[in-house]
């Protein structure tokens, strides 16, 4: 297992895109330690030739038949927007 | 119209409904009388309707007057925890994210619901994004314990089992990932059932971790969440998880099986932590089966010491993957104070979840991080396979498992600051998620300062009639479930 140093905070919070205040940084840390020094206790086990699960029965790609189907109505479908403008949604420019 | 009309069971209300000395307009007004003379200190719901609740109730009597009545859930007021969408309603999953989400659609279980005929009452408070085991991470309020309201109610499903507990609805509905269903159903002395893995269709659920979801019905009887059961099961293509399986008539089948059965005590699940009253009440309960002429036989799950660590990689890294849909930008909480596109993510998120959402998600992010994706999110996978087959083992011996649901009866609130204690709550629970399994919590006591606890059966995958039927044997013998609260 990894060394717990490791949880780079800002660098995890990056990646998660979620800006964190100076306090809550030194609290989750803090708190992941622990759960993380919990945590390691898995690198004991031995999974020498044990296949992952990812579901807790098989389950393989399910096909549907390509049919169009309705879907939402575009009103519908954006009445949740923070911002729209004809029937898109707005955002602030991305390219300068 | 008195309250013991809204702790009836949903199978004596469809008898007074069916022979008509009952109309679902007068169950639903004692329902609607019966929160509104509870709810200021139960604090089970985000939100209700009460307009829409009677014309519903109006137009189930009006089918029924009209000779199409739908079945068992015909007229009965259900409350649904507030992950699971009902179109033109609000959806919050207590967060401040979505707090004027309102639904496009219905969940395929509201679907079912409603073309049962059952009227739709209310939106229950859970843990923010379902995370959490005391409704204390609500952005909105923490539900209160009905037999003691100093207590939490568990969660997170807690609004749910709360609603119940309190005569609040005649049955709710929540979802389990880690024990959300079972665990606040043994605290507040309902049933509460977590069926298989892809029985029920999670389409139109608020997703926390996909590979551990699944919804399932808190009822006041084991009958009753048969009767549930048969109503929201079944495979759904809206769902590529849902399962295709034979579906039995839940109901039905209680009254043909009648054991005896071969049970399994796992011996892990009896060790350090578990409060005496809890193991003297579940001790109580495998006394029953034994005199029912049950073989009653020790076994072994020898990974479940690794069920806690390996379920809080797994589902904080599923987490962290779907809730990254919350960006602000097509539906949930935008900042107003981001300077670009990209400082949107970053402002909106910071803004718009709560401390346990944050921790979660900077969790499962570094679990599924580059470089640390092997050490734990793989090797938690792989120890999943062990805890499937520790399951799987058991059951070449036994037909089902009894444990405690929970480690102590319902706690204080504000009693577990720490996340790392709070997490221990589902040490009984979350092996069941991991490994797909049908587990149900029922009544099988009180502690002496009058505190509900519950007994889990686990069962087999996709054998929920005979769980239920295992449930229902102690159930019949036992009148744990006809107490009720005294909140007036």
């Amino acid at each position: 297992m990894s060394d717990l140093t490791d949880l780079n905070i800002d660098r995890v919070a990056n990646l998660a895109r979620l800006a964190l205040t100076p306090e809550e940084k030194t609290k989750f840390a803090a708190q992941l330690g622990d759960v993380l020094l919990h945590i390691e206790q898995l690198g004991k086990v031995d999974v020498t030739g044990v296949e992952p699960t990812a579901h807790a029965f098989p389950i393989y790609n399910v096909w549907a038949d390509d049919v169009a189907q309705a879907g939402l109505p575009v009103e519908a479908a954006l009445q949740n927007a923070p911002a729209q403008r004809n029937h898109m949604i707005a955002v602030p420019k991305v390219i300068e | 119209m008195s309250s013991d009309l809204t702790f009836k069971s949903i199978a004596e209300l469809a008898v007074l409904l069916e022979a008509k000395k009952l109309s679902s307009v007068e169950l639903t007004q004692a329902t609607i009388a019966r929160t509104k003379a509870v709810e200021a200190r139960v604090k089970a719901f985000n939100s209700f309707d009460e307009t829409d609740a009677l014309a519903q109730a109006a137009a189930s009597d009006a089918r029924r007057t009209a000779g199409q009545a739908r079945g068992p859930l015909e007229g009965i007021p259900v409350g649904l925890k507030d992950v699971i969408s009902v179109a033109g309603q609000p959806l919050t999953a207590s967060s401040k994210m979505l707090v004027n989400f309102v639904s496009p659609y219905d969940a395929t279980v509201t679907r079912k619901l409603k073309h049962a005929g059952a009227v739709l009452w209310g939106r229950l408070n859970l843990d923010e994004f379902a995370m959490g085991s005391s409704t204390e991470n609500s952005a909105f309020h923490t539900t209160r314990n009905p037999w003691d309201l100093t207590r939490v109610p568990g969660g997170s499903s807690g609004g749910s089992a709360a609603a119940l507990a309190a005569g609040e609805a005649s049955m709710t509905l929540g979802s389990d990932t880690g024990g959300s269903i079972r665990q606040p159903a043994a605290l507040c002395g309902v049933v509460g059932f977590k069926p298989s893995y892809g029985l029920i269709s999670r389409y139109g659920l608020i997703a926390f971790a996909s590979s551990l979801d699944q919804i399932g019905p808190f009822t006041r009887t084991v009958e009753d969440a048969a009767i549930t059961l048969s109503v929201i099961a079944g495979h759904d293509p809206l769902d590529s998880t849902s399962f295709k399986t034979e579906l039995p008539d839940y109901r039905a089948e209680l009254g043909r099986r009648n054991g005896p059965w071969r049970l399994g005590i796992p011996k892990e699940y009896f060790g350090e932590g578990l409060d005496p009253e809890v193991a003297a009440a579940v001790q109580a309960a495998v006394e029953h089966y034994k005199k029912l002429g049950c073989e009653i036989k020790e076994v072994s799950l020898p990974h479940t010491k690794y069920c806690l660590d390996t379920y809080y990689i797994i589902a904080t890294a599923e987490a962290s993957s779907n809730l990254a849909r919350y960006d602000g930008i097509r539906y949930g909480h935008r900042s107003k104070d981001a300077k670009d596109a990209i400082d949107i993510y970053f402002k909106s998120r910071a803004e718009g979840f709560g401390a346990e959402v944050k921790r979660r998600i900077i969790l499962g992010t570094y679990v599924l991080s580059s470089g640390y994706y092997d050490a734990y999110y793989l090797r938690a996978q792989k120890v999943r396979t062990l805890i499937r087959q520790d399951f799987l083992n058991a059951y070449k011996e036994v037909d089902a498992l009894l444990t405690p649901t929970t480690p102590t009866p319902a706690f204080k609130i504000g009693e577990k600051a720490d996340p790392l204690a709070m997490y221990l709550c589902d040490v009984y629970t979350i092996g069941v998620n991991l490994a797909g399994l049908p587990g149900l919590s029922l009544p099988c006591g009180f502690s002496k300062s009058g505190l509900p606890i519950g007994l889990q059966v686990i069962g087999q995958p996709f054998k929920e009639a005979e769980l239920l039927s295992i449930a229902r044997a102690y159930e019949q013998a036992h009148d744990w479930h006809l107490r009720h609260p005294n909140l007036l």
